[in-house]
């Protein structure tokens, strides 16, 4: 069966219109890609599999015997279809990216090539523990270095990402307050400022959670924390530094007035990279933290994923850290404490949370990573986010409206709101006027307690040359926006794609291709 | 430090500017307690790309590899050859230091690839729609769980004793706070499944069944009456598949009325890597789109009416639902289905089917083989690619043992299920292309002399 007989690319041409007067729909090199439906075939194939061995099938009636639909492509196509694709991306290798609480620093392709040793990516989870000393070894090295940067007691290694990690770190809480027979306390705190993530978490846990306020300055209100505190309260989640990128000065305060009251204090560690070196969140109080290996160690962001979020865990909460964990012995050889063995070891973990042994292949990019900057380069990796935060920040305080920038500085990321663009313009129209001076735009309308929210993350790996340059584009824009320039209404210009229409996508959703041609027999 | 491009001269530049005297001043708002005088102690400074190098190659060399001999573990990770294209390609850097695709304008190419992979996992598993992927095969299982109680509105789920132990484990682990019923068993060293047992215990409360497929043992089922006494009592069934290459030789899942369909898609493009990371494969019927987690990319339009590709149906998500949300997912495993996809698609429906039948075949010779040895039993007369052995004795210092002279044999069931006596004679040996007839024979002598 051929999927699309003609072998024709039907999306690619778009002879006539203004905005692709070519016959190909290419402009030069922002070139055209159909989908592999519309240029595939069933028959062709990239790979040469070895004939089988010539046996009887024990398959029996499940053989499969009606066609599925895929599409295969040459090599030489295949390299094409996805290297052309590939060139519609905006990437870190591309030019600064300057997603707010997203970190998106230089991925070192050291990293890379080590998690390709086949000792790391070509061995087997559940292999004898002894054929695998060595990944276990990098688990517990890397493990060694959490600890000792966060100052804390433990530390989870298998959560699958950030959010995973958020997810372990509140079932560790929960776990601890069922076994203090406290299981009533179903309210969890958390900032109108913080990630999605963070209620969305507390109530897959089952807890209630509610607002925590926030001072005029953006910080945690903590009188009014600490009035909101009771017997009812499980915990607070709190990002430090916080999503309007300003440190928590009062974080040891709350940490004191919230275990006072009998609860925990979780922290979002996506902003690590800020003080990583610098502070300390153990010394701050913080029963268990996150820590995204794919934001402050570097791992690639992946177009969206995987990440990896192993989770630090204070004295009292590391007992109910999840399986299966690594333990090394005194001569040297390191356990895997999985079920068998936890009603000895670790009798109040709560449980598993994936399959395996968490994302070794960030394990092993971000102990690269790690080991190459050594204690004294990761104190100036925050040094330098922040420098290079606070350099925005005042660089552009004079053009746009930076809500908390009166109240001093800055760590890793600058805030700017909407305030003073002309009437009808907003954050989309400047972050779209960004992408065709060369940019990928800021974090947009979040933190959600800033109108028009515009989120700068320059990172540590941006030269001065490089910020001066983004600087000077992003004043451009901006007073285009403040002069009612109406060319940004209908920016990016420039781009592959102009402004899509994400109100059709959610509408009518298309989410799977269908043959046109069975489509419109079918009606 | 070769990753930090300012200078010095860069840095006191950049604090006039800012009108800091120096970098502690941007630190003031850190309680003094807290503040940290220099690098930390007893750790190491930074270091050379060749001295890491060496120290990353000395850790990696302590461990045997899949490739440095006869090697046959499967359940739930399988060694598949993977060609060189997949990995080079993947490491373009507009795909590998790109973010989740939030501006669609200048993320077409990660955009229209998940959409690719979409339509790639919904036919493969035969359902109607598929996300753009989740952490892994034991996540997506667990979020298939919470899904068919948002469907169904009840709170019992029914397990297969032949699904993965750790997928069993994931899921009582999310249970205990969800507070969702989970009925489960272990399973035995029998021919056949327990499919009857699982058509018998579906009840008016019961919110899904969940079956694997091929399952933990290597066996593989007709689905259809179970997806049909699911459907009159209103229950989902929810299939599993952790070993996709199977589903170029069977009928898939959805093909047999299974309502969710998710999977671990390590198996296509992605290597074994210790457990992770992985890709979780998760499709379902039309109908229940709106309660699905994750991501999901679909068509859309630009403003010169060119189809493009955007995020959508993110209202079921965390960053706007919040506590609302379907799901407290918020990454997918974008760069892994890459891998799948690219994979895919250089295997084709023919390559893949091919490539299906290979590794059936080896798998058969090599249970034939193998069930030769004396002491030795094959328990499972239908499989795929993996199947389970009975011995004469515990497997589990079996495989030690072999792994001494460099075989790594397959799985114990000792290990996946320490204390449950009846299994532990149980060896799972999976054979995929990358399995040589000599592996096989290796294998057979070798098992003969420590089975003696």
């Amino acid at each position: 069966m051929s999927i699309n007989a003609s072998g024709w690319r039907p999306e690619a041409p778009q002879q006539g219109t203004s905005a692709a007067p070519t016959f190909t729909g290419n402009k030069a090199l922002m070139l055209e890609e159909a989908l592999i439906f519309e240029i595939g075939d069933t028959t062709t194939t990239g790979v040469e599999v070895a004939a089988p061995a010539k046996v009887e099938s024990l398959l029996g009636a499940l053989a499969r015997q009606k066609p599925i639909g895929l599409p295969g492509l040459s090599e030489p196509e295949t390299v094409r279809h996805y290297t052309r694709l590939s060139r519609q991306n905006y990437a870190i290798d591309l030019g600064l990216f300057p997603l707010g609480s997203c970190t998106m620093k230089h991925n070192p392709r050291l990293n890379e090539k080590m998690a390709r040793l086949p000792g790391f990516a070509d061995v087997h989870p559940l292999q004898p523990v002894d054929t695998v000393q060595g990944a276990l070894e990098v688990i517990n090295e890397l493990a060694v270095w959490l600890i000792k940067l966060t100052g804390m007691y433990g530390v989870a290694m298998t959560p699958k990402a950030g959010a995973h990690g958020e997810l372990c770190g509140i079932l560790c809480i929960k776990a601890a307050l069922e076994k203090r027979g406290e299981g009533h306390r179903k309210v969890v705190l958390v900032p109108e400022s913080a990630h999605g993530t963070n209620p969305a978490t507390a109530a897959f846990a089952g807890f209630k959670v509610e607002d925590i306020p926030a001072t005029s300055e953006g910080r945690v209100d903590l009188e009014a924390l600490k009035a909101r505190l009771g017997p009812d309260v499980a915990a607070v989640m709190i990002t430090n530094p916080n999503t309007c990128g300003l440190f928590e000065r009062d974080m040891k305060a709350i940490s004191d007035a919230v275990h006072e009251a009998g609860g925990y204090v979780y922290c979002d560690g996506a902003n690590f990279n800020a003080i990583v070196g610098r502070v300390r969140p153990g010394d701050l109080g913080i029963d268990a933290m996150h820590i995204n290996l794919h934001k402050t160690f570097s791992t690639p962001h992946g177009g969206g994923g995987p990440g990896s979020g192993p989770v630090v865990l204070s004295e009292a909460l590391a007992p109910f850290g999840p399986l299966p964990f690594t333990a090394r012995q005194a001569d040297g050889h390191i356990l895997l404490i999985e079920e068998e063995t936890a009603g000895e070891d670790h009798p109040d973990s709560f449980g598993r949370m994936t399959a395996f042994n968490g994302q070794m292949g960030m394990f092993t990019r971000a102990l690269t990573y790690i080991l190459s900057h050594g204690a004294d380069g990761l104190r100036q990796v925050a040094e330098d986010a922040v420098l290079n935060a606070n350099y925005v920040l005042r660089s552009l305080d004079s053009t746009l409206v930076a809500p908390f920038g009166p109240s001093g500085p800055c760590m890793h990321e600058a805030l700017f709101s909407d305030d003073n663009l002309a009437d009808g313009f907003s954050t989309i129209d400047v972050a779209k006027g960004l992408i065709d001076e060369g940019y990928h735009p800021m974090t947009m309308y979040f933190p959600l307690v800033v109108h028009g929210a515009m989120l700068i993350e320059p990172t540590e790996t941006e030269s001065k040359a490089a910020l001066d340059q983004f600087i000077g584009a992003l004043r451009s824009v901006a007073e285009r926006a403040k002069a009612g320039d109406a060319t940004l209404k209908s920016a990016p210009h420039f781009a592959p794609r102009s402004r899509l229409d994400e109100t059709l996508a959610a509408r009518k959703p298309v989410l799977v291709w269908k043959d046109p041609q069975l489509a419109e027999a079918a009606e | 430090m070769r990753y930090l491009p300012l200078t010095d001269a860069d840095r006191s530049a950049m604090l006039s500017v800012i009108g800091a005297a120096s970098i502690d001043d941007l630190f003031v708002d850190v309680p003094e307690v807290a503040r940290l005088d220099g690098p930390i102690h007893d750790l190491p400074m930074h270091a050379s790309e060749l001295s890491v190098e060496r120290h990353m190659t000395a850790l990696a060399r302590k461990n045997i590899a899949a490739g440095d001999g006869p090697f046959f573990l499967g359940c739930g990770a399988y060694r598949h050859h993977v060609p060189a294209s997949v990995d080079h390609l993947i490491q373009r850097g507009e795909f590998l230091t790109a973010y989740t695709p939030y501006q669609p304008e200048i993320a077409q190419g990660t955009l229209q690839m998940l959409f690719e992979f979409q339509t790639q996992v919904a036919r493969l598993l035969g359902t109607d729609v598929a996300n753009a992927s989740m952490y892994d095969g034991s996540t997506a299982c667990w979020e298939a769980i919470g899904m068919a109680r948002r469907v169904t509105k009840r709170a019992k789920a029914i397990l297969s004793s032949g699904l993965h132990p750790h997928y069993v484990s994931v899921a009582k682990t999310m249970a205990k706070f969800t507070g969702d019923a989970l009925e489960t068993t272990t399973p035995t060293l029998a021919a056949e499944g327990d499919i009857a047992d699982l058509i018998a215990a579906i009840d008016g409360d019961t919110s899904c069944v969940v079956v694997q497929y091929p399952d933990i043992l290597g066996r593989i089922a007709d689905l259809s009456e179970l997806a049909a006494a699911c459907q009159a009592k209103k229950a989902l069934l929810i299939a599993v598949v952790t070993e996709p290459v199977a589903l170029g030789a069977i009928v898939s899942p959805g093909e047999m009325g299974a309502d969710i369909v998710v999977g671990e898609g390590q198996s296509i493009g992605v290597g074994l890597q210790f457990g992770g990371p992985y890709v979780g494969l998760f499709g379902c019927k039309e109908k229940y789109v709106r309660q699905m987690p994750g991501r999901l990319c679909g068509e859309t339009q630009d403003a010169d009416g060119r189809r493009g590709f955007v995020l959508t149906l993110s209202t079921r998500e965390q960053h706007i639902r919040r506590e609302k949300a379907t799901s407290n997912i918020c990454t997918n495993s974008g760069l892994c289905a890459l891998a799948f996809s690219i994979h895919m698609t250089l295997l084709g429906e023919a390559g893949l089917r091919a490539l299906a039948e290979t590794n059936h075949a080896g798998a058969v010779a090599a249970a034939e083989r193998l069930a030769q040895v004396p002491g030795v039993e094959l328990v499972t007369p239908t499989f795929f690619n993996e199947f389970t052995l009975k011995l004469n004795q515990e497997a589990r210092p079996i495989v030690r043992a072999l792994a001494d002279r460099n075989i790594l044999a397959g799985v114990s069931l000792g290990r996946l299920y320490p204390g449950v006596d009846d299994l532990a004679n149980g060896l799972v040996v999976a054979v995929t292309e990358t399995t040589t007839a000599e592996d096989v024979e290796t294998l057979a002598a070798a098992l003969q002399e420590v089975l003696a």
